[in-house]
């Protein structure tokens, strides 16, 4: 006999002993006691009574809690420059391990967030993600949140690894697609402070130099999308 | 020799019995507190404190309460909080750490909050994010609130020191580990602590720069506290070791995080050190390499070119297919096929003629290779080919070295170790500069400053040399032989004394008689010998015998008997006889025409003064085993892609004769010289039994060292006779500078404007005598290279300029070695 049969036999023995289990619910009279196997079609027959609640989905889409978790968008400061900087903390924050990050040095012709560092490459699968919001709760300048967007299903792998293009928030008013240089006179911290309410006249040169045909630039945007700002 | 050579000999120390947090501990006399806590797993926080450093005690952040016995016996506690980093232990004392006393929690706490007040806690922008002494101490010792509301103090940033390493001063917590290592153990003025309170900072501390003396970056640098540009061949190290993320690295540079890279250790392929590496890599990409601690090689430390030049092999110019010449162009084709299609070109072009006579076939493999690769190649070349024609050794060579190879470094096992090397008494450096080929050795030479007397036979005394303390025997390049045979009677008597070491370079090659010269030192005076090539794979090929004259294990191919251990070791009839001729005179024939097939592996064209271009367009047939699209890859019919190291496992023997085995870092399908040798075999029906690096081994441990009647003789070669130089020549002089433009070094332009201008260097009389303006031009009937003059303290008659820096590559410029005469004009 091995030393694992020893240890099998005291198991054993022990289990033998188990004390009987005993419900802490007070103990139902005999007229209960005797309804009990039928009682659970109560809510059944409770349920033929009341009005119908199909989700008449997809054709209808109610919104949803305004803090339910969808998908995640990656938000931009009012100028338009992005506020992920590359930090990677929300793939670290992830439990799901469903994030990818690589950063990326900003430099003068292509300053994509405020300060030295941007993230260049952004995955977010969705093949993985759990909704849990940690990735939320890590992202130290409020660039990543979550959107109400449920409606994350497709025909490949591929398609549900979303990339930082899928992500990115549309361009508000006032806004200028990055890369552009950052509000002269300002830093890093200003844009964190709120300070930077808008793309101004430099930013909107550098970029009709650079990207003419940029259509974020005010000559370029169409009186629809002006109208909706 | 034994393996036990680098302990030290146990001898009684002495002891103290102290207590910390109420444990009793014995340690030798001398230790510091914070080590003694660390042999009982007590952790004291701590920034400035280094093992391999001198305890400077300039963070604070270790402090610990202490008592000790006073004179009358009775335990005295200290009346403040002391810093263990710098304090001894003694008899009877007490140490409480914060984990045992509130007090010193306290004051870590408080030291804590103070170098926190001015720190800017941007750890999502910093590279040292996740694996930060900083954030992990504050997180275990600090306060988890900030009580500091006022504006912090705010530098420009990034400072960058040189084009590689980056200093952000205010993550700085001042812990001086930096300026310590620049001074104590690299021996380069780095910058300094300036200013005083708030605004101390590591910066410059003069304005004015002083005289050039030709070292200056060939990048953008920061004055160092000479005020001259930053320039260091080790200033990777002061990014590793500083505790926060003052000092980072451009190559590195917002890449990555500690969690998204997998860490392999490795060796690096890059000198004959066999440096221990850390290998960091995400999602098959090398990202930034580190130096491992291996005590008896490289310590803590690695040179920057072991952890900067990683890029080479993941350029865009990486082979992945085969490629087969088809109507002029290469073209990506399937295994089979391009193994099929070597073989069958090999053997055409080798086959008798009409008139029944044949061109042979040669094997060059580059000093690169691993040990096995090496023993491949010599193996195919022997068995397959049937030739001697096999050399490693892309640089000059000599049938002088070869002797002392087979008969004094093949199979001799470890010889002078690093250990050895520091704790010699006297070491004299022939054909070999500590600082620009040796790497890591300069550090462990300096290591010994002020207890070591270091010679070195050169032309003039290198910066390097300089900051060995070295003193000059002056040689005209090529003629050390002489110098060694007129040393002077005092340097004999230095190195009569015991551990003595006398280090040959490689370029102890081009100076004929210098091997003879130095084993007749030798016999006089009993010092040691040690061989220290360059490149990593050199050791290794000596062993393996992919020399022409070099069996495995030192025999020698010319002895019958050698040949007919090592020809029934491999299960074959013979081998061949004829002589082997080494890799230059190989170039030399292919460019008559007289080579059929060459096989070329880890051979960079620019290396070798040879007209290789010509050699190859003569050849009948050219196999290349490549990771790049090298220049003799695309002159080749066949190229067969090889992994390079971070992708193959195998072993690198290092100048010590220590093997230096590394596993694969990152698994791909790429696949090892040896293995691809051992498909090529099998077209001419030919176990080659390489596939593998255990069955490699297998052999090379089963052929073992030669006996000594298996050996080549000792060597034997005349001197060179006097330099005869005419007006407006001159003697040329080169070595490659550690940092230069060599193909692994390839892609990263970060490291490269680290590497030192290229400048002409001679002595004053011989710029007066040839005219040299701010300007020469040196040429030979191949060439000119047009360098800036640097005038030095010099062996007159002689111009050195460095072998392959930017403007100057002088095997393909100047198709000359050392000791060449070269034609010297002053230029605009
Ligand atoms: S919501 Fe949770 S699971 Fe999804 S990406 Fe964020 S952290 Fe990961
Ligand atoms: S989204 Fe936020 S947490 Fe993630 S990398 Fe960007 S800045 Fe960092
Ligand atoms: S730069 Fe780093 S290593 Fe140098 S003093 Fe500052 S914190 Fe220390
Ligand atoms: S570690 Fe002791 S003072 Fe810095």
């Amino acid at each position: 006999m091995s030393g694992s049969d020893d240890v099998w036999k005291v198991n054993r023995e022990r289990d033998g002993e188990r004390e009987t289990f005993e419900s802490n619910f007070p103990k139902r009279g005999p007229f209960l006691e005797a309804l009990a196997p039928v009682a659970g079609f109560g809510v059944s027959l409770r349920n033929f009574f009341r009005p119908t609640v199909t989700e008449q989905y997809p054709k209808v889409k109610n919104p949803t809690m305004p803090r339910y978790h969808g998908r995640h968008q990656l938000n931009r400061h009012p100028d338009g420059l992005e506020k992920c900087i590359g930090c990677e903390l929300c793939a670290w924050a992830c439990p799901a391990d469903a994030i990818y990050v690589e950063a990326d040095s900003n430099t003068p012709d292509h300053q994509v967030s405020p300060g030295e560092r941007y993230g260049r490459v952004y995955q977010i699968n969705y093949l993985r993600c759990i909704f849990c919001g940690l990735c939320i709760e890590a992202c130290p300048t409020r660039a990543l949140t979550m959107t109400n967007e449920y409606e994350l299903a497709g025909p490949t792998r591929e398609g549900l690894i979303y990339e930082k293009q899928d992500l990115l928030a549309p361009m508000g008013k006032n806004m200028l697609a990055a890369p552009h240089p950052m509000v002269p006179g300002t830093t890093d911290g200003s844009y964190y402070r709120q300070e930077v309410t808008g793309a101004v006249d430099e930013q909107v040169e550098w970029v009709r130099e650079h990207r003419p045909e940029d259509p974020t630039l005010p000559e370029n945007r169409t009186a629809e999308e002006a109208a909706r700002g | 020799m034994t393996a036990t050579a680098d302990k030290p000999a146990t001898a009684v120390v002495d002891t103290v019995t102290l207590t910390i947090d109420g444990t009793e501990v014995t340690v030798p006399k001398g230790t510091l507190i914070i080590r003694a806590a660390e042999q009982v797993g007590i952790e004291i926080p701590r920034f400035c404190d280094h093992p391999a450093l001198k305890p400077a005690g300039a963070c604070r952040q270790c402090l610990v309460d202490v008592a000790s016995p006073g004179p009358d016996g009775n335990l005295r506690a200290f009346p403040k909080p002391q810093a263990s980093c710098t304090m001894t232990v003694t008899e009877g004392m007490v140490v409480n750490t914060q984990h045992t006393s509130e007090e010193a929690d306290r004051a870590q706490k408080g030291v804590m909050e103070l170098l926190l007040v001015n720190h800017p806690l941007d750890c999502p922008v910093c590279d040292k994010g996740g694996e930060c002494p900083l954030q992990n101490q504050a997180m275990s010792h600090g306060r988890p609130e900030t009580r500091f509301v006022d504006v912090k103090r705010v530098f420009e940033k990034p400072l960058p020191l040189s084009s590689e390493i980056l200093l952000d001063r205010e993550r700085c917590v001042l812990c001086q580990r930096c300026t310590r290592f620049s001074k104590e153990i690299a021996g380069d003025a780095f910058i300094d602590l300036q200013n005083r309170g708030a605004q101390q900072q590591i910066g410059t501390f003069d304005e004015d720069v002083l005289d050039f003396d030709g070292y200056r970056p060939v990048g953008a640098a920061t004055v160092d506290e000479a005020g001259k540009a930053f320039s260091s061949y080790y200033s990777g190290n002061t990014v590793q070791i500083c505790p926060v993320g003052a000092l980072t690295s451009a190559a590195y540079r917002f890449r990555s995080r500690p969690f998204d890279l997998v860490s392999s250790p490795s060796i690096s392929e890059h000198d004959s050190s066999g440096s221990a590496i850390r290998i960091d890599h995400r999602r098959g990409q090398v990202l930034r390499r580190l130096a491992d601690n291996d005590p008896v090689v490289n310590e803590d430390w690695i040179s920057d070119k072991d952890r900067f030049a990683f890029a080479w092999q993941n350029l865009s110019d990486r082979i992945t297919r085969p490629l087969v010449r088809k109507d002029g162009e290469l073209v990506e084709v399937s295994w089979p096929e391009a193994l099929a299609a070597a073989a069958a070109g090999i053997k055409a072009a080798t086959a008798s003629d009409d008139e029944g006579s044949a061109r042979g076939a040669a094997v060059l493999t580059g000093g690169r290779v691993t040990l096995e690769d090496a023993y491949a190649y010599q193996k195919l070349a022997r068995v397959v080919l049937g030739t001697n024609d096999v050399d490693s050794r892309a640089r000059s060579t000599s049938d002088e070295e070869q002797a002392f190879l087979g008969s004094q470094v093949a199979g001799t096992g470890l010889g002078v170790t690093f250990g050895e090397l520091e704790k010699a008494p006297t070491v004299l450096l022939v054909g070999f500069e500590a600082e620009d080929e040796g790497g890591v050795v300069f550090l462990r030479l300096r290591k010994s400053l002020g207890r070591q007397q270091v010679l070195t036979v050169a032309p003039y005394l290198s910066r390097g040399a300089e900051k060995l303390g070295a003193t000059l025997v002056p040689a005209v390049p090529g003629r050390e032989a002489s110098a060694l045979a007129e040393l002077p009677a005092d340097v004999r008597e230095a190195l009569s004394q015991p551990g003595a070491v006398i280090v040959l370079g490689e370029r102890a090659a081009e100076a004929p008689g210098t091997f003879v010269a130095a084993n007749e030192i030798v016999a006089a005076t009993g010092a040691r010998l040690a061989w220290i090539p360059r490149r990593a794979g050199e050791r290794g090929a000596v062993e393996a015998g992919a020399l022409p004259g070099l069996l495995p294990g030192g025999r020698t191919a010319t002895l019958k008997g050698a040949r007919e251990a090592v020809a029934k070791a491999w299960g074959v009839e013979s081998l061949p006889t004829a002589k082997g001729r080494d890799t230059n005179a190989i170039i030399e024939e292919a460019a008559e025409g007289g080579i059929g097939a060459l096989i070329v592996g880890g051979v960079s064209a620019s290396d070798l003064a040879g007209d290789v271009a010509t050699a190859l367009g003569r050849t009948g047939f050219v196999v290349s085993l490549e990771v790049r699209r090298s220049e003799i890859a695309e002159a080749a019919d066949v190229v067969l892609p090889v992994a390079p190291p971070s992708e193959k496992s195998g072993t690198f023997i290092n100048w010590e004769g220590r093997l230096r085995a590394f596993a694969t870092a990152i698994r791909t399908d790429a696949m090892s010289d040896h293995r691809v040798l051992d498909l090529l075999a099998r077209e001419w029906g030919v176990e080659l039994g390489t596939a593998t690096v255990e069955a490699v081994n297998a052999e090379l441990a089963a052929l073992g060292a030669a006996s000594s009647t298996e050996r080549p003789a000792a060597p034997k070669a005349r001197a060179a006779g006097k330099a005869r130089t005419k007006k407006g020549t001159a003697v040329l002089g080169t070595w490659h500078q550690l940092v230069d433009e060599g193909a692994l070094q390839d892609g990263e332009p970060y490291l490269a404007g680290t590497g030192r201008v290229a400048v002409a260097r001679m002595s004053q009389a011989t710029a007066d005598a040839v005219g040299a303006g701010a300007a020469v031009s040196v040429s030979t009937e191949s060439g000119t290279i047009e360098l800036p003059v640097v005038v030095t303290a010099m062996v007159d008659g002689v111009v050195w300029v460095p072998t392959k820096s930017p403007g100057s590559w002088v095997a393909r410029d100047l198709r000359a070695t050392a000791g060449a005469i070269v034609t010297v004009k002053g230029a605009a």
